[in-house]
């Protein structure tokens, strides 16, 4: 599989999903960028599901392969013409660190996003397979709601409710922070032994 | 009693969707610190944009409605009864109209009671004051930076944190280096000092209703609140663990007496998104 090359607008990366592997390779941390396409939004029990009952592919309604899995736990408003949604910032993604590196592997994922960062297990998962983690805006659920042009479909609405089932979203110009790369980098890492050098000369 | 219902739902409407004033300006200054195309000016930018897109259109400013906890301060022969009736039901509509994301569990069937009302939720503390006025202050706790708060008993030889101001300073800055970028910072953060556990859990998330520009009238906790805020931005973690100047805009302490024998110190965070909101109704008694 050749790269694209990512195309530049305003010092942003321009994704294009589906991914590919060699596309994730020219992804490094620190760099900015929009998404554009199909993702897919999971939390804390579509993890644990994806991780214990193992569903194959084919029992996914959609293909999760080149996709980006948003860690998010929308606001979303049944309208007379579907699925509107009303706010979705990220979710601390730490959470699922216990149960990504698999569902990683075996969906064939190439981004995770979400916010806060993720552990080694991840970070180790991302560089085996070419997935790359993108860390977007905390908080600024209503700004990235317009960034939402589509709830394409939704998948385990009635057993896990609003908040835990998986959402297709249709994005444009979806802002995000490369923070963890395909290459074994990770910024919270590096800031993490920063503040720990501040921290310990501090309390002395 | 309508009438106080309907004010609850508008005061959801508010913390939900406006952040306070003194919140957005301390994000303003901060943006204006960090450095012209850095990861952390351009992550400030766009949560000031997305204060400005949430006021406009009245729409949540985090998906993450949180969970309500209301500070309810009440004239005498309020009964306190109705008065939570009154909130669990403007909790129910509010849900619905701005709507909130439903955030209400329950731990033994997993089953998410859609309404965002449930055993203990919202969070309520009633006090009755001698004054007349009703005063209803609410907070929508967001859950990342809830997670991340600590609960120290000093002292804690690991930090070498003794029973004194020195070992309340070390617990704080050990909260904040554990947490990172994990619960949207830059953080303000609440801390309470006492003798039980339940009551400086409460008195810590009670600094966090506490306007970010007001000075501690306790001379020596007005100074470690000013020290700690330097410490913290000292650690670099920066706006969303980013890196960067602004780890917090404001640290805010509570203490009460505490038991010879103990020494309990709660940390309680909030995320950029302190969301809150205050009510006054001066008019209870035509109310009842």
């Amino acid at each position: 599989m050749k790269s694209k090359k990512l195309k530049v607008k305003k010092n942003k990366k321009i994704i294009n999903l589906p991914l590919t592997k060699a596309d994730v390779l020219t992804l490094k941390v620190g760099d900015m960028v929009l998404i554009n396409g199909q993702i897919v939004t999971g939390r804390d029990k579509l993890h644990k599901y994806l991780f214990n009952k193992k569903p194959i592919g084919e029992q996914i309604p959609f293909n999760l392969e080149g996709t980006i899995l948003y860690h998010c736990g929308p606001i979303i408003k049944k309208t007379p013409k579907g699925f509107k949604l009303v706010a979705g910032g990220p979710t601390t993604s730490m959470r699922v660190e216990m149960y990504e590196q698999r569902i990683i592997s075996e969906y064939g994922l190439r981004g995770v996003m979400g916010k806060g960062g993720m552990g080694m297990q991840t970070l180790k998962a991302l560089k085996e397979n070419g997935c790359v983690y993108l860390h977007t805006i905390g908080g600024a659920a209503a700004y990235l709601a317009e960034r939402v042009k589509r709830v394409v479909g939704v998948w385990k609405l009635e057993e896990f409710g609003m908040t835990e089932a998986m959402w297709i979203l249709e994005v444009k110009d979806f802002p995000a922070i490369v923070t963890m790369d395909a290459h074994g980098r990770s910024l919270h890492e590096e800031i993490e032994k920063i503040s720990f050098r501040e921290f310990k000369k501090l309390i002395g | 009693m309508l009438k106080l219902q309907n004010a609850i739902v508008e005061l959801y409407r508010k913390a939900a969707t406006s952040l306070p004033e003194d919140v957005a300006k301390a994000l303003r200054l901060a943006c204006r610190k960090e450095e012209k195309g850095s990861n952390a000016r351009a992550a400030l930018s766009t949560i000031l944009e997305n204060i400005e897109i949430a006021r406009a259109g009245e729409r949540p400013i985090c998906q993450d409605t949180g969970v309500p906890v209301f500070f309810v301060k009440v004239p005498a022969g309020l009964s306190h009864l109705k008065l939570k009736d009154v909130i669990i039901k403007a909790t129910r509509i509010a849900t619905r109209e701005i709507p909130l994301r439903p955030n209400a569990v329950d731990m033994l069937t997993d089953k998410n009671s859609g309404d965002n009302t449930g055993i203990g939720f919202p969070v309520i503390y009633i006090e009755e004051m001698k004054d007349k006025k009703l005063t209803v202050d609410l907070m929508l706790k967001g859950s990342g930076s809830e997670n991340i708060g600590q609960l120290y008993k000093l002292p804690v030889a690991e930090l070498k944190a003794e029973r004194d101001i020195e070992g309340i300073r070390k617990c704080v800055l050990d909260t904040v280096y554990k947490a990172q970028g994990k619960g949207c910072p830059p953080y303000i953060i609440g801390i309470g000092i006492g003798a039980t556990k339940d009551q400086v859990t409460r008195l810590a998330k009670e600094q966090l209703m506490r306007n970010l520009d007001d000075v501690n009238k306790q001379k020596v906790l007005a100074q470690l609140e000013k020290r700690l805020l330097n410490d913290i931005n000292k650690l670099g973690i920066g706006p969303l663990g980013f890196g960067g100047k602004t780890t917090a805009l404001a640290v805010k302490i509570g203490a009460n007496y505490r038991h010879p024998a103990s020494y309990f110190v709660d940390v309680s965070v909030s995320c950029w998104a302190d969301r809150r909101a205050r009510l006054v109704w001066e008019t209870v008694k035509s109310e009842k």
